[in-house]
């Protein structure tokens, strides 16, 4: 579940506000996050993960009130609590396929990580196909396969909410469809939230939800009046 | 966080290869200089001090003792044998010529009396000492480098190539090796002073004129004088059946020597000895090896210290290399450590990761710098010895 209220964050440049009065993601909720470049949706799964901190307002974000947290608490909850995907993918390209998907266990006091963790992460490799190529580096990969590399990551975890901006912008129309199918089989299967920023159309009848941000968009780039109309 | 450095560290290889080879050298530099020149201190000094007093034909101290104690190849101004029967006949010093001139390939032919094995504590390996003329025995690193065994022959180099009147080879028979004493004398061949005469042209042996079967050669014949043309039969090697032919001609006490080391049998005969060397006019100088080993040093030291500056010139200088490819990479890194902060991960474990990336170059570092210097404490003053002697 994400619950915003009277939400307000800028950049401090004076070309940019993001004014939320109220926005409710249900819990198990696949929702997809449209609207025109620059409106803010990238600032919006920021916020909601705590990378950002607003200038005013309240983020929930599961039980953890995030806008409330401080920066340790909320990197701890974030990483034990939320998937996040890129559209770049992110992929560390120093570490092999297997060791960038452990990397929030690598990069985590409070996550432990052992064998069964280790198996779990080849295990999710296999489920989407590249099983056969732990050892490999990025440099390596096709973009499909590094998206599915940055989707295994976000999921090892187990996460209860999933962030994913642009995840299908870099990829074919195959690979896209099979990253996609991983997202809303997982949020299916484990009862999660899913909220994807996307500008694709193609996909919109396969959430249950569009935030579009046009209305909440202001093209004189100034203060964005309003909230996100529902479609 | 470690994994994660040393991931960055060893896929980027390459970088961190560079990086730290160079912080390597900056420490090994002076450390290993150091070494080198205090290891070869110690073997330079134990060797002259070794040696009392060194009676050489004047000029350069520092080439009489480098050939006389290091058989360097620099030959000295030569001296008369009649200093050493001198200095024998005087009562003050046992007298051990040498006649360091001659090399076989990289080894040194030491022409000198049986009295220095004795005074240089050298012993048998295997075989007996020189008896005869022609006759050599082998250092044990000589004979290891010129794979020989007493039985075995040995040919020494001519001096120049192309020199029809130079010094022709004489093939020496190896009679002995010696064991290993970890001085220069392991690299030298050991002959007696007149087998390194006869190698210098000063004594030979050839087809008996007397003898009708040598008419041939004979150009002139003048009572008990004849005089040989170019065809006569001259040996090079010395054997039973050819011995009896070597001769010297002139007076023994005119034929060179490079050194004479003078063995004082007490402080008093080593002080009058020297006495006897204070007149400017004497064509011989007397010298303690010590003294000028310890002023080659000195020139060394300063040398390493002109060297140990510039040194840290260049540390400071690829140090400050090194911070700007770490801050430029900082750069470059940009976009992984946000991704790092985006995931979950704390400011604290990027740092930490980058200190421990610092930590594992300058340890890597460290280790191979010690690795070499260690290498240079066994093997570094052989090198720095063959430098300054050759």
């Amino acid at each position: 579940m994400i619950e915003i209220n009277d939400l307000r964050f800028d950049y401090g440049t004076g070309d940019f506000c993001l004014d939320i009065p109220h926005l409710r993601v249900n819990e198990g909720e696949t929702v997809a996050v449209v609207g025109p470049s620059g409106s803010g949706k990238t600032t919006l799964l920021n916020l909601i993960a705590g990378i950002a901190k607003p200038q005013s307002g309240r983020i929930v974000t599961g039980a953890a009130d995030i806008s409330g947290l401080d920066d340790a608490a909320v990197r701890n909850f974030r990483i034990a609590n939320i998937g996040l995907v890129f559209q770049e993918f992110e992929l560390l390209e120093y570490l092999n396929v297997l060791d960038n998907v452990l990397l929030p266990y690598r990069i985590s006091g409070s996550l432990r990580l052992d064998s069964a963790v280790v198996q779990r992460a080849e295990e999710l490799l296999t489920s989407v196909g590249i099983g056969d190529k732990l050892d490999r580096y990025p440099d390596n990969l096709s973009q499909g396969e590094k998206q599915r590399v940055a989707v295994c990551r976000a999921l090892l975890v187990k996460p209860p909410l999933l962030l994913a901006d642009e995840p299908t912008g870099n990829l074919d129309v195959m690979n896209k469809g099979r990253v996609l199918d991983i997202l809303f089989d997982y949020a299916r299967d484990h009862s999660a939230t899913l909220v994807i920023v996307t500008h694709d159309r193609d996909l919109f009848d396969r959430f249950e939800r569009i935030i579009d941000f046009k209305q909440f968009f202001d093209d004189t780039r100034g203060a964005a009046p309003g909230k996100p109309q529902d479609e | 966080m470690f994994y994660l450095a040393w991931r960055y560290l060893s896929y980027n290889r390459w970088k961190t290869s560079i990086l730290v080879g160079s912080i390597m050298l900056i420490i090994y530099l002076p450390v290993g200089l150091n070494v080198v020149v205090e290891q070869s201190g110690e073997h330079l000094t134990a060797r002259a001090e070794a040696t009392p007093l060194l009676v050489g034909a004047k000029g350069s101290p520092l080439e009489l003792v480098l050939n006389s104690l290091y058989f360097s190849s620099k030959i000295p101004e030569v001296m008369k044998y009649s200093e050493a029967t001198s200095i024998m006949q005087s009562g003050l010093a046992e007298a051990i010529p040498l006649y360091v001139r001659f090399r076989s390939r990289a080894q040194p032919i030491v022409g000198t009396s049986v009295e220095y094995f004795g005074f240089r504590e050298l012993l048998l390996a295997s075989g007996r000492m020189v008896a005869l003329l022609g006759e050599c025995v082998l250092g044990a690193a000589a004979a290891a480098a010129l794979d020989l065994q007493p039985g075995d022959s040995v040919v020494s180099s001519p001096e120049t190539a192309f020199d029809l009147a130079g010094i022709y080879p004489l093939k020496m028979q190896v009679v002995g090796v010696l064991e290993p004493s970890f001085t220069p004398d392991d690299q030298a061949i050991f002959v007696d002073i007149k087998t390194a005469w006869i190698i210098a042209g000063l004594g030979h042996g050839h087809q008996d004129l007397a003898r009708s079967e040598a008419a041939s050669a004979v150009l002139n014949r003048t009572g008990g004088n004849i005089v040989a043309n170019a065809s006569v039969v001259q040996f090079n090697e010395v054997n039973e059946s050819n011995i009896d032919t070597f001769h010297f001609h002139g007076d023994l006490a005119q034929y060179p020597l490079t050194a004479v080391i003078a063995h004082p049998h007490d402080q008093k005969s080593g002080v009058i000895l020297m006495g006897r060397y204070v007149d400017g006019g004497a064509p011989s100088q007397i010298l303690q090896p010590e003294d000028v080993v310890d002023e080659l040093l000195e020139t060394i030291l300063t040398i390493q210290q002109f060297i140990v500056a510039a040194v840290i010139i260049v540390a400071i200088a690829t140090i400050a290399t090194a911070a700007l490819v770490f801050l430029l990479s900082l750069r470059l890194r940009r976009r992984e450590i946000e991704t790092i902060g985006k995931i979950g991960g704390g400011r604290w474990h990027v740092v930490s990761m980058l200190l421990t990336e610092i930590v594992i170059v300058l340890i890597l570092s460290g280790g191979m710098a010690t690795m070499l210097t260690i290498l240079t404490w066994r093997y570094g003053s052989a090198i720095i010895e063959g430098f300054v002697l050759s």
